[in-house]
């Protein structure tokens, strides 16, 4: 442990108040947005696709091409995935399998 | 209570696939944070309280270098800047839930959001109580495997190099799962673009919030565009 104690409680504390200012802030502010309202559903229809893709690129903003070992064990391990995925459609697999391979690259191949 | 039981066993199937991957999550999560030198009691704190897969894995990072509290707390607002999106999508469906609406929403994580804004509660069903063992059969799920992680990560000791990217694995199937359920690939490939063109502009450190503002205003601007070439198609 770097931190002291109190000083884990204080960085957990603010990782809990960052969550829940993200999840209750909609609710807060569109409280009075009646039902139906044409914006808000078309968001809640359009939006969650666009989010995944965000996150997927955030995940992978290390990525550089400087040299193979920066971009490469993260580029064959998505391929698995994407090809394991569309094969068998196991979620768990496809996580699973996708994590060891990239763990092996970075640890025997790409040092 | 009947009420309550006939809920949970309706609720219960959806979560299955939530079961195996939070306990797997879990498990390398709790790995993690026991490799760090953080026990059980820390990560079961961390999973109940926080209840974010990727804010946890970030405050990682904020326990290992030097205490900086207000970088942790934008941090962690930038990294789960997606949830305002999930937020705006349930508004409607979580309007009338009395006094669950708290939890719920607290509980709102990705894998949680995806099956109450996806799957319908069965006829007799109240989709109160639904929502409610959805959501919180999810937070067990997340915490048990943090924590049988954190008591495994602390009697193995193997090269853990690499095991956050189980993270990266989480988002990619939930994408691909996502291009598959759709016809209509345009959001897909908006946050991805706006991202990607983002990232290059403005640098690893603070792409998040013009990406999402760049996402907002593709969307908003080409409903307009699809609503002017054919009105029936986005009036509801």
């Amino acid at each position: 442990m770097t931190l002291t104690p109190f000083q884990t409680i204080v960085i957990i504390i603010m990782a809990t108040l960052g969550t829940m200012i993200t999840r209750f802030l909609p609710f807060i502010l569109f409280k009075d947005i009646k039902s139906g309202n044409s914006y808000i559903s078309y968001l809640g229809e359009v939006l969650p696709y666009s989010a995944i893709g965000l996150l997927v690129v955030y995940c992978l903003k290390g990525v550089t091409f400087s040299s193979a070992a920066s971009w490469a064990p993260e580029v064959i391990a998505i391929i698995c995935i994407v090809v394991l995925h569309s094969w068998k459609e196991n979620t768990l697999l496809s996580i699973g399998a996708g994590t060891v391979v990239y763990m092996l690259l970075v640890q025997n191949v790409f040092i | 209570m009947k009420e309550k039981n006939t809920a949970f066993k309706a609720a219960f199937p959806h979560t299955i696939p939530v079961f195996t991957g939070f306990i797997f999550l879990g498990i390398a999560y709790g790995i993690l944070m026991s490799s760090k030198g953080y026990g059980l009691g820390w990560t079961i704190l961390m999973s109940t309280i926080v209840y974010a897969g990727s804010a946890q894995y970030v405050a990682i990072t904020f326990l290992t270098t030097a205490f900086n509290p207000i970088y942790a707390l934008l941090m962690t607002l930038m990294v789960n800047a997606r949830h305002l999106f999930y937020g705006i999508s349930m508004i409607d469906k979580y309007r009338d839930m009395g006094a669950l609406k708290p939890y719920l929403i607290f509980g709102l994580c990705d894998e949680t959001f995806s099956i109450v804004c996806s799957a319908e509660p069965p006829e007799g069903v109240d989709r109160k109580w639904f929502s409610f063992y959805i959501t919180l059969l999810d937070h067990i799920y997340w915490v048990l495997g943090s924590a049988v992680g954190a008591v495994l990560g602390s009697m193995l000791s193997f090269n853990t190099r690499g095991l956050d990217f189980v993270l990266t694995a989480l988002f990619v199937v939930i994408f691909l799962g996502q291009w598959k359920s759709q016809k209509d690939h345009k959001p897909a490939i908006t946050g991805l673009v706006c991202s990607v063109a983002c990232l290059i502009v403005f640098g690893q450190s603070s792409f998040i919030i013009p990406s999402m503002i760049a996402i907002l205003a593709v969307l908003l601007i080409s409903r307009k565009k699809d609503s002017g070439d054919s009105e029936k198609e986005t009036v509801q």
